[in-house]
């Protein structure tokens, strides 16, 4: 493709592909109840915006949803990474058959699928069905191995040399590895915070499981909301909800987008 | 040859036998006792359940739950529901991962330059991959209603299909640029100064260069599509007539009748079906890489 044309065929390319299902939803969002009955992507004829995001806001009681999704999304994280990475590092140090065989169990959930319905059953054995204990478990469980994975990685290309000098000055395992390692796996552990706050953030189909009914996420909300009650073909409410839902990634997104990108690709292409 | 590397062999052993003795005091195997011991519980035991309650009668409507045997199977062989989701999640994902990786490599070979145009126009085609899955679903639902094309009983999973491939396309994208980048300049290079056309040098040199980033994306989207739920559910929720029930779908309806054998059957399968897929996929493409 000539030069010249290569631009134009992109932006053109993102205007049809990218651009006309985002002009829907916001399109869709701005309009009244009547005017989005069957939605097109029509500009509404008096923008209602901000009264339809007001009104899901109260109306689906968001505060409650998106709190619900910071108690589970938060410790989540802060819980996946710190005992990931401790593990990740032991395993990428020792070299012996015990721990080749232990790094290839811990990394099998990156491929296999989470038993979702016997996990109920355990859970409600456990005492935790409902809770968000219960919840941030079976997420540690099912994104551990992804922290497993790129953190052995990434520690692997760390020199040795950095922890003897701490040991040589008398610091034990756990100093070593809070003092020395975790600074040190800063830029991974920033890439795997991102993909599992964006996996967490957006999951609905093990929350229905685990807390369907009980704790509220937005996408559970969302999900609830849209197929049953109230927004049944309410398709103004249904998209400000999106763009609600939406936003905190968008902000994040802007804030990190090289990061982002960087770290998807990092585990990738080796 | 082979006893030449058996006398090595012991000489090699003695010094690494000292650091070994070391690691284990300052690499001490207690670090991975929580990370384990979640996932053993969280993970691995769950999975355990599943080849136990697949063989019982568990169910929403009594408390007690007895062993049935293959009854499950049986049933859900019989009335065609096993190989009928079996078949629609394999050909969900094979178009999923067809699609996905048709337009992403597409996309990173258009936008491959580093222009401000193509900086912007790649930020646009990683929104999707941001978005709640959900949120892509009630998308193309408006926007597909009215035109009959979630309506088909033969098409409406190509499209489901086109929809989950647009969501992530621009994961794949991401991973072919980075793949297209890390191909040294030197290598073009010189097939262009052996008389390679620009066609030539790209398929015969570039494209074989990328089958690590090809093993990734492929199997990414084709584990990721078996194990799909949101985006079906929020455009068809399975049907027409559920033939978009992919097993996700169904082990999230029968969960909802209160049919936990069932779904802890379906789980079970799905299971092994991601299981027995994942090893020969990852060989195969694996050793593709070796070839080239």
């Amino acid at each position: 493709m000539s030069r010249r044309l290569q631009p134009v065929f992109a932006l053109l390319l993102v205007a049809v592909v990218i651009g006309v299902p985002l002009w829907l939803v916001i399109a869709t969002a701005g309009k009244s109840q009547g005017e989005a009955v069957d939605p097109d992507l029509t500009p509404p004829s008096e923008w209602h915006l901000l009264d339809n995001l007001r009104q899901v806001w109260t109306d689906a009681d968001i505060p409650a949803a998106l709190l619900g999704s910071l108690l589970i999304v938060a410790p989540t994280v802060a819980i996946v990474l710190l005992l990931g990475s401790m593990a990740a590092w032991v395993l990428a140090r020792r070299g012996s058959r015990l721990t080749a065989v232990l790094y290839a169990l811990g990394i099998s959930g990156i491929i296999l699928p989470p038993a979702v319905v016997t996990v109920v059953l355990l859970l409600r054995q456990l005492g935790l069905a409902g809770t968000a204990v219960g919840m941030i478990g079976v997420y540690v469980g099912i994104y551990l191995s992804t922290v497993v994975f790129f953190v052995t990685g990434f520690v692997r290309t760390i020199p040795e040399s950095l922890e003897e000098a701490a040991r040589i000055d008398g610091a034990g395992p756990f100093a070593v590895f809070r003092r020395v390692v975790l600074p040190l796996l800063r830029p991974v552990l920033a890439t795997a915070t991102i993909l599992i706050c964006l996996y967490v953030w957006n999951d609905v189909f093990y929350a229905f499981f685990v807390i369907g009914g009980r704790i509220d996420t937005l996408p559970l909300n969302l999900f609830q909301v849209a197929s049953a009650g109230l927004y049944l073909n309410n398709w103004h409410l249904i998209f400000a909800y999106v763009i609600l839902m939406s936003l905190p990634l968008v902000v994040v997104f802007a804030v990190a987008q090289r990061r982002i990108i960087s770290g998807i690709t990092s585990g990738a292409v080796k | 040859m082979t006893t030449a590397v058996e006398t090595l062999a012991p000489a090699r052993a003695l010094p690494s036998a000292r650091p070994g003795t070391i690691r284990r005091r300052t690499h001490p195997l207690w670090f991975l006792l929580p990370a384990y011991g979640l996932l053993l519980v969280f993970f691995f035991l769950p999975t355990v359940f599943n080849f136990v309650y697949a063989f019982t009668d568990w169910s929403g409507f009594k408390a007690e739950i007895n062993p049935v045997g293959v009854e499950n199977f049986t049933q859900l062989t019989s009335d065609g529901t096993l190989f009928r989701s079996l078949r629609i999640t394999v050909v969900y994902a094979v178009l999923v991962a067809i699609f996905q990786n048709v337009f992403g490599f597409g996309l990173a070979v258009l936008l491959e330059r580093d222009t401000t145009v193509n900086r912007i126009a790649r930020t646009f085609f990683l929104i999707p991959v941001l978005m709640s899955a959900l949120a892509v679903g009630y998308i193309f639902q408006a926007l597909l209603k009215s035109s009959g094309l979630l309506a088909d009983t033969t098409w409406t999973i190509v499209v489901v299909a086109l929809i989950h491939a647009w969501k992530w396309m621009g994961l794949s994208m991401l991973i072919y640029l980075a793949g297209l980048k890390s191909i040294p300049l030197e290598v073009t290079e010189a097939a262009h100064i052996d008389g390679a056309s620009r066609w030539r040098t790209f398929w015969r040199i570039r494209v074989p260069l990328l089958a690590p980033a090809v093993t990734f994306n492929v199997a990414t989207a084709l584990l990721g599509s078996m194990n799909g739920f949101d985006i079906v559910q929020a455009t068809t929720g399975g049907g027409p007539a559920r033939t978009t029930e992919i097993l996700n779908i169904f082990i999230y309806r029968t969960f909802g009748q209160g049919l936990f054998a069932q779904a802890t059957t379906m789980s079970l399968v799905l299971f092994l079906l991601v299981a027995l897929m994942a090893f020969p996929v990852v060989y195969v493409l694996r050793k593709r890489e070796e070839v080239l």
